[in-house]
């Protein structure tokens, strides 16, 4: 530790502050990790320590088990060493955080995943005035502009009704944490019940758990009787279409709701029958405004189109580098729930 | 527009053909006339002339998005589709324009010839006036390259359940040379007058492949083969006192085959023959890529007319004598055609080649491995007793055996993402062969992996990255995959002096590592 140490390093294990002697999101054991949120790629097993917000270390238990887990409101702030920590709400997933540091006056936030658009579940973004910036860009290209989530959810509705009136189920893809009650919390009333997967209706009964208003699901188990459920809506990980798990339903219509359904090319290679563009990530103006709202001078992109987007802000008259992380964003061809993405061949 | 683009967004939400069927046959019922025979004219390919070059499209664009070049440079890398980028980076309509598709049509073509200022206030106004498919699908109009994942196939059936007709007549009438323009859709699909008109050909006999073993097929006596030679597919049509030849993509290529004119003042008139148009080196074929030099001029230089003259070989037989032979067998046919071609006078630049002697399915598989050196790249299989069957049906007893591809163990050293349907993967790789101490890149190759194998190809890429130029990243060179290739031959222009033909990935080599990958040498060994 000296005083030329900068306030994060981008090393091997992943973010570290070398001041307070903690990592955040890292992607190798270290002894003490902050977490923006419980997605695999930010949240990892094996660190000694976790710190993070109470409903992302809800979900942490969930996936880990029991762990050493500290929690820390938003808003909160802890010294750890010479450094001084707080959450922010982060806007991607219930729980999800930027991650303040501030060391002798210097102050660099890490934004882990985030959407500037509130979604009415997760808590509303807040920017974070900062000198320095880390901040993904998975959606950081100008073809990517969501639509109101209003519109979507309708869409997302109607094609539901539709489904049911052909007698068949609507399967819909969409990640266990976030999207999944992002969609039960904003999709209109449908024809019939809402069924999930084990993987969504575990995260689901967390954040029930935690406090999250969501409404009622059906688990489905190996008993479920699939006709019992007319008119019925499935969610499910992206991974779990197309499976065995997902033919027991019969004749279905499938859908995607991921941020990558803007493009037709991935609509047509996922082979699903409809694609929803709804993400947890900020799209390439919610990007750009937020990287402004902190005004900081220098920024890091972690994960995306980090070129692109450097560049582009580089001509804004910041300073943009790319920097090498393991995150991999939002990846519909993720396997649904794995720990750790496949290890290097 | 919209009843277009509404059957464009059903064609593209659905992998099912009979909803793709329904979904035509119900738009040929209810769309208007105009707009049906322009619907037809765009599956076919018989898109409207270009009136707006793309760079300027894409200039407009960028400005009209307030987006420097270099963005949207990287935008369209991604998406991989021009249409869909512009589509998707503009701002949101402000209007909506409730014309028809032929009316669209008549409006691009309208463009032509004016100054560029007067074409780009044109297009910016429409842009704000279109918005979603509508817009993508006016992007398309004006920049051509319509794919929509309708067969010809899919398309005669629509129209034969919408009109009641015969899907084989639909699919000759859909032949040939017609302008969607002037021609009405009673005229294109319902009138009786032109069921055998001026240059059009037939549809197609397409082969499967024959992956398994040639016994599967039943007994030798029922099947013909033929050497399968590297050239163009072609059919050589005369009527009328004209000849006309026409590529397989249903281009007439007529004026880029002028030593074949010699046909014209002796084929007899009802006369189409298929067969595979080839560079012809005096006694076999010359490799393809010596006819290449001449595919995509439109007026073929005397001294590759010298070097690399053209040459039917003629293998089936069509129409004769005007008569629609294609419900013969293909003995019956394959003798009217060796009849037709031995009452030709000689030094004509056709001929039948012969069909090959087997006594079983071993010896026809001896031969098979000889075809290499016959310039050839495997073998045709034909059911004797097969009618001529537009497409690629069982029923046709078409098959091609080809050549088991060349192989070379190579390690990657650079990968670029895809775009388009791979936009978020690393497909696309280029490969390096050891040569003394360094790697020489040699080839790029991005199919032949499963989905699985590209999605974990590409977690490793992303967390292996070495260095980054633009969109492609060099990584360290761990990675080794069987590439497969048709041939290989010198090339100045390619820093390890080859090029393949065909390169693709066969497998990836998990097993092996990159110290034992082949050298260049080896790969020179293969040069013919």
């Amino acid at each position: 530790m000296s005083r030329t140490d900068p306030v994060l390093r981008f090393e091997a294990a992943g973010i570290h502050c070398p001041t307070g002697g903690f990592f955040i999101d890292p992607w190798r054991p270290v002894a003490r990790a902050l977490i923006t949120h419980a997605h695999a790629d930010h949240a990892r097993s094996g660190m000694g320590a976790y710190l993070c917000t109470p409903l992302t270390a809800a979900v942490l238990r969930h996936r880990l088990g029991d762990r050493r887990i500290e929690v820390m409101d938003y808003g909160e702030t802890r010294q750890i060493g010479d450094a001084r920590v707080s959450f922010h709400p982060a806007g991607h997933v219930p729980g999800s955080a930027q991650v303040r540091v501030e060391i002798g006056g210097e102050v660099w936030a890490v934004s882990g995943d985030y959407k500037t658009a509130a979604d009415g579940l997760a808590e509303p973004f807040a920017p974070v005035r900062c000198h320095a910036f880390v901040t993904e860009c998975t959606f950081g290209l100008p073809v990517f502009r969501w639509r109101p989530q209003a519109e979507v959810m309708a869409e997302v509705g109607a094609w539901w009704h539709e489904t049911a009136a052909t007698g068949k189920v609507a399967m819909l893809g969409a990640y266990s944490l976030g999207k999944a009650q992002r969609l039960l919390a904003a999709l209109p009333e449908g024809p019939g019940p809402v069924l999930t997967h084990g993987a969504v209706e575990g995260v689901t009964q967390v954040l029930r758990d935690a406090g999250l208003a969501l409404p009622e699901t059906i688990p489905v188990t190996p008993d479920t009787d699939p006709k019992a459920h007319p008119g019925a809506l499935v969610i499910a990980p992206p991974g779990a279409l197309g499976t065995a798990w997902a033919r027991r339903f019969g004749p279905s219509s499938t859908a995607f709701a991921s941020g990558w359904m803007a493009l037709r090319g991935i609509r047509r290679r996922r082979a699903g029958d409809r694609g929803f563009a709804v993400s947890d990530h900020a799209d390439f103006a919610g990007l750009t405004d937020a990287v402004l709202a902190t005004g900081c001078d220098r920024v890091f992109a972690t994960h995306g189109y980090t070129a692109s987007f450097a560049r582009w802000l580089g001509d804004k008259g910041l300073e943009a580098g790319i920097v090498a992380t393991e995150y991999t964003g939002e990846d519909i061809d993720a396997a649904p729930e794995t720990e750790t993405p496949a290890a290097a061949p | 527009m919209r009843d277009f683009a509404a059957l464009f967004e059903a064609l593209d939400t659905t992998t099912s053909t009979s909803a793709k069927v329904a979904a035509l046959a119900a738009h040929f019922r209810t769309a208007p006339e105009a707009d049906r025979v322009w619907t037809i004219a765009i599956l076919t390919g018989r898109r409207p002339r270009r009136s707006v070059t793309t760079t300027e499209l894409r200039r407009w664009a960028a400005e009209a998005a307030g987006l420097p070049d270099w963005l949207f440079e990287d935008s369209y890398a991604v998406v991989g589709d021009l249409a869909e980028t512009i589509a998707l980076l503009l701002p949101p309509a402000e209007t909506r324009d409730a014309a028809s598709l032929a009316d669209w049509i008549a409006r691009i073509r309208g463009l032509a010839g004016r100054p560029e200022a007067a074409r780009r206030a044109a297009v910016l106004a429409w842009w704000a006036a279109l918005d979603g498919t509508e817009r993508l699908v006016f992007n398309k109009l004006v920049t051509g390259g319509f794919r929509l994942g309708v067969s010809q196939g899919l398309l005669t059936r629509a129209l034969a359940e919408a009109t009641g007709r015969d899907a084989a007549e639909i699919a000759h009438r859909l032949m040939g040379d017609w302008d969607p323009a002037t021609i009405g859709y009673d005229a294109l699909i319902l009138a009786e007058d032109r069921a055998a008109s001026g240059a059009r050909p037939y549809p197609f006999a397409l082969a499967h492949q024959l992956d398994g073993a040639p016994e599967a097929l039943g007994p030798p006596g029922d099947w013909r083969a033929e050497w399968k030679w590297d050239g163009i597919r072609a059919q050589v049509v005369r009527r009328a006192g004209a000849l006309h030849i026409w590529s397989r993509g249903e281009d007439l290529v007529t004026p880029r085959f002028p030593d074949l004119a010699p046909l014209a003042d002796h084929l007899p008139d009802g006369t189409v023959i298929d067969g595979e148009l080839v560079a012809w080196g005096g006694d076999s074929p010359l490799p393809f890529a010596t006819l290449q030099r001449r595919i995509g001029r439109k007026t073929v230089p005397k001294t590759l007319l010298r070097e690399a003259p053209a040459r039917l070989l003629a293998y089936d037989l069509v129409e004769d004598g005007g008569e629609d032979l294609r419900a013969l067998p293909f003995d019956a046919r394959r003798a009217r055609l060796a009849t037709l071609i031995a009452a030709l006078p000689p030094g004509l630049p056709v001929e039948v080649p012969p069909l090959l002697d087997f006594a079983d399915w071993p010896a026809l598989a001896a031969l098979r491995q000889t075809a290499r050196a016959r310039g050839a790249e495997g073998l045709m299989l034909k059911s004797a007793g097969a009618p001529y069957v537009a497409g690629r049906r069982k029923s046709g007893g078409w098959w091609k055996w080809k050549l088991d591809p060349m192989t070379i163990d190579a390690v990657m050293i650079y990968a670029q993402a895809g775009h388009g349907r791979r936009a978020n993967l690393y497909t696309d790789f280029t490969f390096a062969l050891r040569h003394g101490d360094e790697l020489v890149p040699f080839t790029k190759a991005y199919s032949g992996l499963t989905d699985a194998e590209f999605r974990e190809i590409s977690a490793w890429v992303r967390r292996n990255t070495l260095e980054r130029f633009g969109p492609v990243r060099r990584v360290p060179p761990e990675q080794v995959f069987e590439i497969g290739f048709e041939g290989v031959q010198e090339s100045p222009r390619h820093k390890s002096g080859l090029a393949l033909r065909f390169p693709r990935m066969l497998r990836w080599r998990r097993d092996k590592p990159a110290a034992e990958i082949d050298t260049l040498e080896t790969l020179r060994a293969l040069l013919p």
